[in-house]
């Protein structure tokens, strides 16, 4: 079991040392490439405070994903989840243009998390009285969120003044996050992740419900013979989910976005699923791997401006780190044999 | 204060830790919006960087960084790290640039293709690319045997539909039988979508492509049915060597060696450029001889007198498609109402997304 929480740490170790190996087969020095990816981007408080701010989303995500995930429930479209959300928290700081007073932020992160909330109802719905893919349609309802984004900033929602440029008005200051340090991006939107949390947890390990979202997710047929009702919990994680979702949309455009426009998540929903399962789906191991990947999207940035390594390197690691857990995990639970067969065994 | 002078102490512990040598050296930085593979609008700001590199001046850049949240870290850095001019490269990083510029007002920027310069350390630089449509315009219009071009545009900004207009009007006074269609993909950059616009266009009886996006997929679509197509942004003629007549192509090299070299020697100053076929910023790349001399020889002459102001793009008469008088006889449009331009001139199809 130790050795369960253990094999992240192995699979980021290897991650770096594949990294190390990568670099020197470039033509740069692996240490220092090294040293540039990992160190300098946090080597001062407004490279902490980015880490925050781009583990922020991530993490979120990757909660409301931990239960669906340990409950057997593939939801792929956290994206478009976190994309409809924004649009209704967003929709609601578009409402209040202009105006001020303290109830219009908490308006628009509750419209978000409803948003989200909503959109994840979709496919869990679809799948409790339908039986269709929740892959499929979660994933197929992405496209379906970023089409009606596109929609709404190039039409209805676009900024008059704007010349017709695909993005809405600048949110008023009240319905932006407030900031937590003078002259850093970090916003009170972290403190959202946190709750969720803390709240996660003691939903997972501390209550019925979390009991049988485990039970579902080690063995369906238990769950049913011990007389758990599938249906509503699908639907129960399914919009805790989007409701995480939604809650990262709305933090991001009214934290350093500040209005609505067509890029407002570069892919968090989807990089979330890596965040998750790195996590190993547990509340505090998802906060240290949120950091972990924000920081490979950072680190791929410094790279490229100190040593003009090629940014697509971030992906690269984001995909080694899964490849390596994966890996990690297969010897983890398989144990591996070499065996030697004799000629009559081969015929069987 | 003290919560400051903390904050200060700890900057600084953190920096002497893993400090970054950045040296005195005049560095100057660029943030672009795609890959530098994409052979259109990146492509040819990295083709701008490569001639100031090789004016001796050092250079960084961040490819394809989104603009969302991330543009304002990127720029950020760049000024943290001793870079003393930045430019970045696409509309999207407005906000972000305008942002970073008030904190570092010794660092120099330069947006491309916007309108807010809220500090006196930012300037702003586009191209006239409608001076370029006019030619593909008169090309079109001479070419087209179904008398009807197709038109794959981004968004409905007036960049675009400044383009949309400057290229039917060229088309109109050689061809009064002309029709634009235009499908809107709501992308720069995605080769899927740009190809399947050059179908659906095709498909519509167009016979002469051409497009406000940044991949080669339109070429390549219109080479193989046969049709005509202009190379967008770069000189994409080898990617579809039959099909393309011309290319219109951003140089944005000089105006990035001569502000850097300004930079470098203190003698940079905001300002607002808009340069065009005069300046070099936007040049034409090769005809295609199945054009033929006598119109190769039009083109070009059309190209000098743009070229030297003779012939304007937006000369009046020039009505919208309600058939209402926009510019009148005799006069020209003002750069004003070009940098404004939200309606279609008369022979445009369809309506402006809205």
């Amino acid at each position: 079991m130790a050795l369960y929480f253990f094999t992240p740490f192995i699979a980021i170790i290897l991650t770096i040392l594949g990294g190390g190996i990568i670099f020197y087969i470039l033509g740069f020095n692996p240490i220092e490439a090294l040293k540039f990816y990992f160190l300098t981007p946090i080597s001062n408080l407004y490279g902490l405070s980015e880490l925050l701010l781009k583990a922020t989303p991530l993490c979120l995500i990757a909660i409301g994903l931990s239960f669906c995930f340990k409950s057997n429930n593939w939801n792929i479209g956290a994206e478009g989840q976190l994309t409809f959300g924004a649009i209704v928290g967003g929709g609601v700081a578009l409402l209040f243009y202009n105006q001020e007073g303290f109830y219009i932020l908490p308006l628009i992160i509750i419209a978000g998390a409803i948003g989200g909330m909503i959109f994840a109802l979709i496919p869990a719905i679809l799948k409790t009285y339908f039986n269709t893919n929740e892959i499929l349609v979660s994933l197929m309802l992405v496209y379906v969120s970023k089409l009606l984004l596109d929609y709404l900033v190039v039409g209805p929602w676009s900024n008059p003044e704007g010349f017709n440029f695909p993005e809405t008005r600048q949110f008023s200051d009240s319905s932006r996050m407030p900031l937590l340090f003078e002259g850093l991006r970090i916003h009170a939107g972290i403190f959202l992740a946190l709750a969720a949390v803390m709240l996660s947890w003691f939903v997972l390990y501390k209550t019925y419900l979390g009991f049988k979202i485990k039970v579902s997710g080690l063995s369906l047929k238990t769950a049913k013979y011990a007389g758990f009702k599938g249906k509503t919990m699908i639907l129960v994680v399914f919009m805790i989910s989007g409701a995480c979702a939604g809650l990262a949309g709305v933090g991001e455009i009214t934290g350093p976005i500040g209005q609505l426009h067509r890029m407002i998540s570069p892919d968090y929903g989807f990089t979330a699923i890596i965040v998750a399962f790195l996590g190993r789906l547990n509340p505090f191991g998802i906060i240290f791997a949120s950091l972990v990947v924000a920081l490979t999207y950072l680190g791929a940035e410094t790279a490229q401006i100190f040593l003009q390594i090629p940014k697509y390197t971030g992906q690269v690691f984001q995909g080694m780190i899964l490849f390596f857990l994966l890996a990690s995990d297969y010897l983890l639970f398989f144990k591996v044999k070499i065996l030697s067969l004799k000629k009559n065994e081969l015929r069987h | 204060m003290y919560k400051n002078f903390f904050k200060y102490l700890i900057s600084a512990i953190f920096l002497l830790g893993f400090s970054v040598n950045s040296s005195a050296d005049f560095k100057v930085g660029f943030v672009y919006v795609g890959p530098t593979g994409d052979h259109g609008w990146t492509f040819q700001h990295h083709e701008g960087r490569n001639a100031v590199e090789a004016a001796g001046i050092k250079t960084t850049f961040v490819e394809s960084v989104p603009e969302g949240a991330d543009a304002e870290r990127v720029i950020r850095q760049l000024a943290q790290s001793g870079h003393d001019l930045i430019f970045t490269t696409s509309f999207g990083y407005m906000d972000p640039t305008n942002k970073v510029a008030k904190d570092f007002p010794n660092v120099k920027f330069e947006h491309a293709t916007g309108y807010k310069r809220e500090h006196s350390n930012v300037s702003t630089y586009s191209a006239r690319f409608y001076e370029g449509r006019t030619l593909l315009g008169h090309i079109a219009g001479k070419m087209t045997k179904t008398n009807t071009i197709g038109y794959i545009a981004s968004f409905p900004i007036p960049e675009v539909i400044r383009g949309i207009n400057a290229m039917t009007l060229a088309a109109q006074k050689v061809n009064p039988n002309i029709k634009t269609k235009i499908v809107w993909v709501f992308t720069w950059y995605d080769p899927g979508k740009e190809a399947e616009a050059a179908q659906a266009l095709i498909d519509q009886g167009a016979d002469v492509i051409m497009q406000h996006t940044d991949s080669t997929a339109p070429v390549q679509t219109a080479e193989k049915a046969g049709v005509w197509s202009f190379g967008q942004a770069s000189d994409m003629q080898r990617f579809a060597p039959k099909s393309i007549l011309t290319s219109i192509i951003d140089d944005w090299a000089p105006y990035y060696v001569e502000r850097a070299i300004a930079a470098r020697d203190g003698t940079w100053n905001q300002q607002d450029t808009w340069h065009g076929l005069k300046e070099g910023m936007v040049a034409m790349g090769p005809y295609n001889s199945a054009m033929g001399a006598d119109l190769v020889k039009e083109v070009e002459q059309l190209q000098k007198d743009l070229a030297s102001g003779k012939v304007h793009s937006f000369t009046g008469p020039i009505y919208d498609q309600k058939g209402n008088i926009l510019v009148a006889e005799g006069k020209v449009a003002d750069d004003g109402m070009l940098a404004g331009m939200s309606v279609y001139v008369k022979g445009v199809e369809g309506d402006i997304p809205k």
